[in-house]
Parts: C-alpha cells; sequence; structure tokens
C-alpha cells in the first residue's frame, strides 16, 4: 500500500522547509492589521482590501521561491542585477518619462517601471557580495570602491528627483558598508564632514525639497499647501488618544481630511483608530521583525550573508521609521510607505523579497556550514 | 594578527557592529513612541479639539451671475435653474457599470457620455460631474425612487447661463464656459481664486469675458457641521452670496437684430458708434453662433464644425478683420490735406484718368477722367487721380501720423475679451511700419511709388472696422475721440445702483472747424447726388457718407467685372456714414465681404441702420443687393 499520508507529509515539509515561521507569523500578523487598516481607509470610496490581499498572496509567492534559492544562488545574482539597475536608471535619466515634476518612470511600450525600485534590492546584494569578495584583504580603498558603487545609483535616483527612494537605497548601502566593518575613525569624521557640508547640500536641494524640510518646521506656515499633509495627520494621530476612536471610526479619516491615506499616511488612519496602544502595537511588532532578522544575520555563516542580512532587516527599520516619523511630523514627508501596512503591489513584492532572502539565508545555513 | 585568515574571525566584529545598531533602533523606536506619547497623551486635549473643528465644512455657494441687457432692458444673457444629475467618481464603485446601469432608468445619449469623458479627463477626482443636465421632473422623480441603486450618484440644482437672443450679438456678448488651466491661471493671477471656489464657469469671450469680475459676484459660504459620512447635517452659518453685477449695454438689440438681418448670408461686419460718447449701438460680426452651445460645453463635432467652416464665423470681424478701407479713406485724406495746409478746398487738379509715377500708371476708375476736380467733386465723385497725386504731394509719413491720430493702426480698446489681445491692430503704413515688418534690407525701404495707392485706401493699407468707424465718429464729433465701449451702466443686482461707465475720451485733435464742415458738406454731398444718392434716395434726415470699393486681389491691368468674378474674389464693399449731419448722434462703418461696389452691398444697409436708429423705420424687406445701383456707382 501506498503511504498516503506519508508522501502529503514529505510533500507539504518538503514544501515548507525553507520557510522560517518566526518570519512568517510577524509579516503575517503586521499584515493582518495593515488589510483591516486599508479596508477602514478606502470604505468610503474604492474599496481596496481585497485588491491589497491579492497583492500580499502574489509576493508571498515570490518569498516562497526567493526562500527556495540558496544564498550562493543570489550572490550570482549580485553583478547582473546592479548592472540592469543601473543601465534602466541611466535609462530613466535619458528617456525617463515625467510624472508630477519628477522622473522616475521608464516607459517600455507596453508598460513602464520604476528601476529605482530594483535598487532597493541590488545595492545591497552588491555590495554584500563585493564586502565578500574582498573579505580576505580588505583594505581601506575597497571602501572608497563601495562609496562608488554606492553613490552613483543613489545620485542618479536623488535626481529624478526622488528623496524618498535615494534615501533608502543610500541607507542600504550604508548599512552594508558599516556592517563589513568601516573603520569608527572614518565614520566619525564622515559625520563632521556631512556636519559641515549641510548648508551646501541645502543650495543643492529643488525648492520642493526645501520648502518640505520648511514646513517640517512650522507646517503652520503653510496650512493649505505643503503642511497640510503633516497638520492633519498630527491631528488625527493626536485625536485617537491613548486608545483611539474605534475601528472605522475615526473622524480624520473619514471625512476625508487625510491625504493619501491608504497608502503613504496609512498609519494617521491607524493610529487615530487604534491610539497609543495600537503603536505601541505596532512598534513591538517591528521590534520583533527586526530582531528576527538580526538573529538570521547574526547566525549567518558567510560574509556575504550576514551582511545582506543585517542590510535588508535594517532597510526594514528605516522605512518603518522614516513613516511614522514622517507622518507624526518629526521628519520631512519623503514619500516612503509604511512596511506591509501601505497599499501597493510593488512595495510589497520588494518587500518581500527581502524577507524571502532572510529566509534563504536561515534555512540555508546548515548546509552551508557542512 | 595571524597570517592565516579565519573567515569567521570578522564573525566577532560584525556581531558588534549588529548590536550597535539594535540599540539604535531601539533608540530610535524609542523616540517615536515618545513622539507619540507627546501627542496622544500629553496634547491629546489639544488635537482632539482640532479634530472636532474639522468636523465643520465651509460649503461654498456660488453667486447669480450678473445679467447682460441692452439699453432698453432687452435681456442678452440671464441664467434659469435647472436640474442635473451628476456623479462623483470617487464615489463610485465602478464608472462605467454605474452609467450603464443609470442608462436604464434616465435617458443618457451617446453625446452625454462624450461629454462626461471629456469633463472627467479635466477634472479632479472629488469633483462631480455632470451626466445629464436639464433633467425633467418626472426624470428627477424617476431617479429620485431608485436613488439607493447608485452611490456616488445625485440630483443637483444649477444654475445655468442662457442667451435668450441666441445668434444676435453673440461677438459682443462672448460666451461663457468651463474653467480651464488657462482660465483658473488669469483667475490666481487676479488672486480671485478664493471667490472662485465652487464656481465651474467663467467668461470666454466678449463681454462675459472682459466683466467677468463685475459678473461673478461673491462667492458665499455655508458653514456646517458634518457626520462621519461626510454629509452635511446641520448648517451653522450661512454668509450668502453677493450676486454679480448687471451690465446694461449702450448696444440697442433691436438695430442689432436688424442690421445682422440685412446681412443675411454675406459675410461682413458693422460698427455703429454714438459720437459724443464713443457708446457702440450696434456691433455685427456676420455669420455668427449660438453662444448657447458652449454653456454645456460644446460637442467636438461642433466645435470643429464653427472653427473649419469657410465663413470662420468664430472670427469677430468687426475687430478682429483688417481690411484695405478702398475709397472711405478719401475724407480722411481730405481732411489732413486742410489741417496741413497742403491743400485749400477750391484747389481743382485736372484729372485726365491716370496719373503718371516713374515708369508706372495709376488709373482712374473712370476712363477719360473727371477733368477739373476741386475737394468737393473728389469726394462726391470718389475721383482716384486726386488722391494719387495728394498722397504723393503729403508724403507717406505725414499720412501716416494724421490716420495715426485719428486711431487708424491701433486698437481701439473697447470693453471686449480679456485683455485687448483679441483685436487687432490693422497696418498703419509708414516707413518706420515697413523696416519692422520686413527683415530683408531690400524690402524695408520705402518706396515712393507705394505712397500712391495709400492715398486711395488701397496699398498696405488694412484697417479693422471698428477702427473705421471710430474715426468716422471722430470727424462727426468735431476730432473729440471717445474710447469705444459697450457697456453704459454696470448695475447692483441688490440695490439697482448704476454705476455709469463714463465716456473716455482719448484725445481732442483740435480740428479747424472749418476744415471740418468741407468735409462734412462734401459727405452730405455723396449720399445727395454723388456715390451714395441712390442709397439715400428720400430718406427723412440728413447723412454724410462716403461708399469704398477695396480690392481683394490685383486686377494687373485686366477690367475688373462684377458678375464674371468668383464670389471669393469679388472686391469688398464698404461705407462710412453719420446722421443727422448737423448734429450727429450715429456714426457707422459697414463692410461686406466680396459685395463687390460699396454703393452696391453696404449703402443699404447703413441706410437700413440709419432709417432704424433715427426714425424708427423697420425695413420693408431685407436689403438686398441693389444690382441697379452698379450703373450709378461706376464712378467710384
Amino acid at each position: 500500500m501506498i503511504d498516503v499520508v506519508g508522501t502529503v507529509k514529505r510533500w507539504w515539509l518538503n514544501l515548507i522547509k525553507h520557510i522560517d515561521f518566526p518570519l512568517l507569523l510577524i509579516t503575517l500578523a503586521i499584515m493582518a492589521i495593515g488589510l483591516a487598516t486599508v479596508h477602514s481607509a478606502t470604505i468610503d470610496g474604492n474599496q481596496r482590501m481585497m485588491s491589497q490581499a491579492g497583492n500580499m498572496g502574489v509576493a508571498m509567492v515570490i518569498m516562497w521561491f526567493v526562500s527556495r534559492l540558496a544564498p550562493q544562488k543570489l550572490m550570482n545574482f549580485a553583478i547582473p542585477l546592479y548592472i540592469l539597475g543601473l543601465i534602466l536608471l541611466i535609462g530613466v535619466f535619458l528617456f525617463g518619462v515625467k510624472i508630477n515634476g519628477a522622473k522616475r518612470w521608464l516607459p517600455l511600450g507596453f508598460t513602464r517601471i520604476q528601476p529605482s525600485e530594483i535598487m532597493k534590492i541590488a545595492m545591497p546584494l552588491m555590495l554584500a557580495w563585493y564586502f565578500h569578495k574582498f573579505e580576505a584583504t580588505l583594505k581601506l580603498r575597497h571602501y572608497f570602491g563601495a562609496a562608488l558603487l554606492l553613490f552613483v545609483p543613489f545620485a542618479l535616483i536623488a535626481k529624478q528627483p526622488d528623496l524618498g527612494t535615494a534615501l533608502l537605497v543610500g541607507a542600504a548601502g550604508c548599512y552594508v558598508i558599516f556592517l563589513a566593518g568601516l573603520p569608527w575613525k572614518i565614520i566619525v569624521g564622515l559625520v563632521a564632514a556631512a556636519g559641515a557640508a549641510a548648508p551646501l547640500l541645502w543650495g543643492m536641494m529643488h525648492d520642493y525639497q526645501r520648502k518640505r524640510i520648511m514646513t517640517l518646521i512650522d507646517p503652520t506656515t503653510d496650512p493649505l499647501g505643503a503642511g497640510y499633509h503633516i497638520i492633519q495627520s498630527t491631528i488625527a494621530i493626536g485625536s485617537g488618544g491613548p486608545v483611539g476612536k474605534g475601528y472605522l471610526n475615526g473622524t480624520q479619516t473619514h471625512l476625508e481630511f487625510i491625504p493619501e491615506k491608504h497608502t503613504d499616511f496609512i498609519f494617521a488612519v491607524y493610529s487615530e483608530e487604534w491610539g497609543l496602544m495600537g503603536n505601541a502595537l505596532l512598534l513591538f511588532l517591528y521590534t520583533l521583525l527586526i530582531g528576527r532578522g538580526m538573529m538570521i544575520a547574526s547566525a549567518a555563516s558567510t560574509p556575504f550573508s550576514r551582511l545582506l542580512a543585517g542590510a535588508i532587516t535594517l532597510g526594514f527599520f528605516t522605512y518603518a521609521f522614516i513613516n511614522m516619523g514622517m507622518v507624526s511630523g518629526i521628519l520631512p514627508v519623503v514619500g516612503v510607505p509604511l512596511p506591509f501596512m501601505s497599499y501597493g503591489g510593488t512595495a510589497l513584492v520588494t518587500l518581500f523579497l527581502g524577507i524571502g532572502i532572510l529566509m534563504s539565508i536561515h534555512t540555508h545555513r546548515m548546509l552551508v556550514k557542512k | 594578527m595571524s597570517e592565516f585568515h579565519n573567515p569567521d574571525g570578522d564573525l566577532p566584529r560584525f556581531r558588534f557592529r549588529l548590536g550597535f545598531t539594535a540599540v539604535s533602533v531601539l533608540i530610535a523606536f524609542a523616540i517615536l513612541f515618545g513622539r507619540f506619547f507627546w501627542l496622544q497623551v500629553l496634547q491629546h486635549d489639544f488635537y482632539r479639539t482640532r479634530a472636532e473643528d474639522n468636523r465643520i465644512a465651509l460649503i461654498p455657494i456660488v453667486p447669480n451671475r450678473g445679467v447682460i441687457t441692452d439699453r432698453n432692458g432687452v435681456v442678452l444673457a440671464r441664467n434659469y435653474s435647472a436640474f442635473t444629475l451628476e456623479i462623483t467618481p470617487s464615489q463610485t464603485v465602478d464608472l462605467e457599470t454605474t452609467i450603464d446601469s443609470l442608462a436604464e432608468v434616465i435617458d443618457v445619449q451617446p453625446k452625454d457620455r462624450k461629454r462626461f469623458k471629456r469633463l472627467l479627463d479635466e477634472a479632479k477626482n472629488f469633483e462631480s460631474i455632470p451626466i445629464r443636465t436639464r433633467l425633467t421632473d418626472a426624470e428627477v422623480a424617476k431617479f429620485a425612487a431608485q436613488r439607493y441603486r447608485f452611490p456616488g450618484v445625485e440630483v443637483k440644482a444649477r444654475l445655468f447661463r442662457q442667451y435668450p437672443l441666441s445668434h444676435i450679438a453673440s461677438h459682443a456678448i462672448g460666451y461663457i464656459g468651463r474653467i480651464t488651466d488657462r482660465d483658473l491661471k488669469w483667475i490666481e493671477e487676479s488672486e480671485r481664486q478664493a471667490n472662485y471656489k465652487g464656481t465651474d464657469h467663467v467668461g470666454k469671450t466678449g463681454l462675459e469675458q472682459h466683466y467677468e469680475f463685475e459678473l461673478h459676484g461673491e462667492t458665499g459660504y455655508e458653514e456646517v457641521e458634518i457626520d462621519a459620512g461626510g454629509r452635511a447635517i446641520r448648517s451653522l452659518k450661512r454668509i450668502p452670496p453677493v450676486s454679480g453685477n448687471n451690465l446694461q449695454l449702450t448696444l440697442d438689440a433691436k438695430l442689432q437684430e436688424i442690421t445682422e438681418k440685412a446681412f443675411g448670408d454675406r459675410k461682413g461686419a458693422l460698427v455703429a458708434i454714438e459720437p459724443s460718447t464713443g457708446g457702440i449701438l450696434a456691433l455685427v460680426s456676420n455669420p455668427t453662433f449660438d453662444p448657447n452651445m458652449f454653456v454645456d460645453g460644446i460637442t467636438p463635432e461642433n466645435w470643429r464644425e464653427l472653427n473649419e467652416h469657410p465663413s470662420k464665423p468664430m472670427i469677430n470681424r468687426a475687430i478682429n478683420g483688417a481690411y484695405p478701407p478702398g475709397s472711405t479713406f478719401k475724407p480722411f485724406m481730405a481732411l489732413a490735406a486742410l489741417e496741413m495746409g497742403k491743400r485749400t478746398p477750391n484747389q481743382s487738379i485736372s484729372d485726365p484718368g491716370y496719373f503718371n509715377f516713374g515708369n508706372h500708371q495709376f488709373r482712374d476708375d473712370k476712363k477719360g477722367g473727371h477733368g477739373s476736380v476741386d475737394m468737393y467733386k473728389s469726394i462726391v465723385h470718389s475721383c482716384d487721380t486726386y488722391y494719387y497725386i495728394l498722397a504723393n504731394d503729403m508724403g507717406i509719413d505725414n499720412i501716416s501720423k494724421f490716420m495715426g491720430s485719428l486711431g487708424f493702426g491701433q486698437r481701439s480698446g473697447i470693453d471686449l475679451g480679456k485683455d485687448d489681445s483679441g483685436e487687432s491692430k490693422g497696418v498703419l503704413p509708414s516707413q518706420e511700419w515697413k523696416k519692422q515688418r520686413f527683415k530683408k534690407p531690400e524690402q524695408q525701404k520705402w518706396y515712393a511709388g507705394e505712397t500712391i495707392s495709400i492715398g486711395i485706401g488701397q496699398g498696405y493699407n488694412a484697417y479693422t472696422p471698428i477702427q473705421l468707424a471710430q474715426a468716422t465718429a471722430v470727424v462727426a464729433n468735431n476730432g473729440v475721440m471717445f474710447r469705444p465701449h459697450l457697456v453704459r451702466n454696470i448695475v447692483d443686482a441688490k440695490t439697482g445702483e448704476k454705476r455709469l461707465v463714463e465716456p473716455e475720451p482719448i484725445r481732442d485733435l483740435h480740428l479747424k472747424q472749418q476744415n471740418v464742415d468741407v468735409i462734412r458738406r462734401a459727405m452730405v454731398g455723396v449720399n445727395k447726388e454723388g456715390t451714395g444718392a441712390r442709397a439715400f434716395a428720400g430718406a427723412g434726415y440728413e447723412a454724410a457718407g462716403k461708399t469704398g470699393t477695396a480690392q481683394v486681389f490685383s486686377l494687373k491691368g485686366a477690367e475688373y467685372k462684377a458678375n464674371s468674378t468668383k464670389k471669393e474674389l469679388r472686391d469688398h464693399a464698404l461705407f462710412i456714414a453719420y446722421a443727422p449731419a448737423d448734429n450727429p448722434k450715429i456714426a457707422l462703418a459697414v463692410l461686406v465681404e466680396n459685395g463687390g461696389f460699396g454703393a452696391q452691398s453696404a449703402a443699404p444697409i447703413a441706410r437700413m441702420v440709419l432709417d432704424y436708429y433715427l426714425l424708427g423705420k423697420l425695413p420693408a424687406g431685407a436689403a438686398v443687393e441693389d444690382s441697379s445701383a452698379i450703373e450709378a456707382d461706376v464712378e467710384e
């Protein structure tokens, strides 16, 4: 007799072989909150919850595939993906289409793509590979090489202008360089230099970027323009109070005072309805996610995988911190979605690529050790 | 440390660095938590109040647009209330399905869908867009019964602009249409954007555009408390809107109607001015259009038809068409000669029927010439040779200077359109003008031979009908020029208080009375014994006039035959007049495109206008072409 139960069990075990359950459960918890909040944010208009659930499904299938690729295979992708991203970014610079004053999209005839999104993964991948390769003979000049690999795409994205994405890509690269062991002396020197160069940077900024920073310092200067977002989202959070107004009861949300409420400003919706209690829960879940990611990085078996895992994990942190910071009015509005919460398929795919890579690194570590 | 590199040797450092970032993450999240605590606990009361305040919405109330009436109170533009069916796209589940199922309840034509699509492309997502206008009461009731089926669709009462006289005076009144980005820019530049919240129509041309900010009124506001669904539940405060001001025109709608009818299907323009004020009595540009077509948003088919029609009905020929004035230029030439001392009234020339200049012979229309011609005869019989010689004697820059003072070659400044860009300047030729106009050096030079035909209103001369009418009015008014205007009073809609638009004297030419009298006598002679005699036979008043025929294309020595020439190539017919001659109440200029001789087609229209305005006499029939006038007119 054929062992049906055994076959199914083997099949099932093989299927979930590379799934890291702590990571999966944490992201599922955050996504459940996200779905409920998308529902609340879009209940008065075009309902987006089902569509977002679909996005999640697709993204998780991608995660599953990626988790099954061994880190060595991932390493093979580093250079081609980075070069592809770079070529596309140059393409955007030369032939990009302008939407809302920013040149971010590359038309491909049938569709258009946003190459800066690729760089969010390609950048840490490339630099992790780079430091892995030179790990044994690491010299100061290698850090310069890494800085160059980081700077070119960063500048191209910042030039579009897309400050939010440039920041995320730049941060991902910096994390790899830092974790790879950039000497403290240089770090201190760079921080000091950056402080000195701040006025210079101010001069290089676009008017709208300066305006964002000015309205951050005092949003009331432009209550109907750039400051409106911050004022309204701050009111939403503040009026939520310790326990919130209750699910679907946020007045700021449902009276249309919060702009982009199912995408970049979804945190305002959540915070208004669930209050400080809800915020604490969400911060806790993000802390768990980052903690799990760091555990994976720490336990990783090769320099490549530990650097990549560290950078991806810190990338999640950066997303979450910048988004919640901007919505609550302590950081400038730079257009960064809240991970696993904000509506949008592209961002979810990128995020789950990251989760998939983390799972791959973790579930393949023993094989390498052998 | 050691020669042999251990891949795990860097692990402690990596772990230390990772630990460092972990601490940073915790600090950053603690800062966020602190911020939330500050906002949600310590400042909670403050933000709760702010959120409460946010429950109060300001709903703009659009004011009634001012009404436009003619000088006698005949309504030219008004508003009426009608129900529209409107869709707010952001509140519908699926736009196409909504419209499809809506069509089962209420008649939705393909053209309604097309217009909706067009408006949708222009509109912002949260605006409601009309799918149907002018619902009948039955349709309103039918929809109301099934309203629950259609979230995001509602019936709204809106005011619509209506032009009751349809085609009549449409070039003067203009029309309104939906606000586009360009209009928005204009409104923003005028710093009136706050007053346009809720307004979706704006004046696009004519008086509607020129007096936009008078007609619009002040937007009111209603402060309402809104419930969690965003619906208004209670009105807290209402600041009523202030209706726009009404415009009472100098225009006489009946006169306008008679004149437009007189043109029939002929293209052309007529401008009639009250010389003592500059008030416009009639401003005709034929063909016209129905401004009502624009109110709901004109269909692309209609728009294309209007713009591509060969007779160009959208062009306001009265202020925008530039035509050679032909012989109507002669009285002004004569006046210039008198004022500059180049001629006396009695000084005569001998006209052999031509004037030789260099190698070129300038021919007179009358073979064999007019014999001995003084100034009176030169105008009455429209002698070309007299003006060839005069132009040559005066020189181009003297002519240009005097004609410029009469308003030729300048925008009249009439109160139409947003600024004066809608008005054409025409061409007042001078040496300077030619230098500016042409690029090649050999073309920039003015040749003395070019001055000759300027004297009879040909050559580079090109003026708008309003310039011609204004110059006639200046002569009728003894040299005092007023800015032509269409609005007499701006009337407060509520109090009825009238604000007179003061006649605005532009300049006084200080003409010598005896010179003006010479011209007047000669122009009266035109209608008594000259080229206009036939058209003005039996008039119950004394009218000063002058016929004109402007060449559309050069005959190159061939003889002009009205009947054998293709209609588009036939000459333009012109006539200028003012009456009564001793106390002018009206001055006018008529132009009939391809009308042939001035006496034949333009003068009868002028007669009809004067008959009605001075005597109240209605025309018996349309002013048909008087073909027997051709013989009487050959002298021209």
